[in-house]
């Protein structure tokens, strides 16, 4: 008897192995980056200004008793085309919005908001990547919701489209 | 045949925008002047995963986040950091992902028994043949 077990644990191996294969090539898991850091503080981060005439980002500016969404852009990054009208909408609806430019110059940054608009408030200069890793960020766009307390609450990976809208809203409410 | 050749000519396009003008930063290819930290910056380099390609590590990528993450390693460990330090600091904001060594603990304990298991299992097995042919 447990001979033929022992037979057969090899084909039952190779049975198993194959189920779980093709399970997972079925349904390959999420390859987005989520931050960790949803329900925990900014770190502490100081950016110069993007653009000329512009205040630069600060942790501190995230924390000054308001909710805002922080959107990570950057004038060479293509999907941040397509969200720019959304950004406008949604500061239409009455929310603030920093940003932060991930490894640009100042006159792309510039440019990028005279051909599509600018919904931000103030926009730090991200040259080297650092203040998006403290961020727990691995890639723009992406958007985070932080509360009053420059605690973050909510993280958007990839471009908010007009269907995330309803989402990003009711999650700024949620952070008020 | 027209189309075909417009296809192909397709295939040989790159995408224009997926990467920004700006040079690397200065450490992201460059070895730090002391050996020692160098050595040890390799070493964390090559157990970091890049986040942009996810299949390489930051030391192997030549993606601009994979850079920047280079000279981040390399800056702080000339800083007098320990590469310890530093990987929990990733970990904490990318989770255990991140990195290629798993930590041990609850949900990655199979994984780290899974060999010693099948060790003893085969020794076993072994053990017994090699009794049943005496």
């Amino acid at each position: 008897m447990s001979r033929k077990v022992i037979l057969f644990a090899p084909l039952a191996m190779l049975f198993a192995f194959s189920v779980v294969a093709v399970w997972r090539l079925a349904n390959p898991p999420e390859t987005a980056i989520r931050s960790r850091l949803e329900g925990k503080a900014v770190a502490a981060f100081a950016l110069p200004a993007a653009v000329r005439g512009r205040g630069g980002l600060s942790s501190g500016d995230l924390a000054a008793g308001k909710p805002k969404l922080l959107n990570i852009f950057a004038s060479w990054c293509v999907p941040c085309l397509a969200e720019a009208p959304v950004l406008l909408d949604l500061k239409l609806r009455g929310v603030t919005i920093e940003a932060i430019a991930v490894r640009d110059r100042e006159a792309d940054v510039a440019d990028f908001l005279v051909r599509n608009g600018d919904p931000f408030d103030r926009i730090g200069s991200d040259r080297d990547s650092r203040a998006q890793m403290a961020l727990g960020s691995s890639g723009v766009p992406e958007s985070f919701v932080i509360d009053g307390q420059g605690v973050i609450r909510y993280q958007h990976v990839g471009p908010i489209e007009p269907e995330d809208v309803a989402t990003i809203l009711a999650e700024m409410e949620k952070a008020r | 045949m027209r189309l075909i050749a417009a296809a192909l000519l397709l295939g040989l396009a790159s995408p224009l925008l997926a990467d920004s003008s700006l040079p690397p930063s200065q450490w992201a290819d460059r070895q730090l002047p002391d050996a020692k930290q160098e050595v040890a910056a390799k070493n964390l380099m090559a157990e970091l995963r890049c986040l942009v390609c996810q299949g390489q590590s930051i030391a192997d990528s030549d993606a601009e986040l994979a850079g920047d993450m280079r000279a981040m390693v390399r800056e702080r460990i000339a800083a007098g950091e320990s590469p310890k330090e530093i990987r929990r600091w990733l970990i904490e904001r990318y989770g255990d992902w991140v990195t290629f060594a798993p930590p041990v603990k609850p949900l990655t304990w199979p994984l780290w028994a899974a060999p010693l298991f099948l060790l003893v299992v085969g020794a076993a097995l072994a053990a017994r043949r090699l009794r049943a042919r005496r």
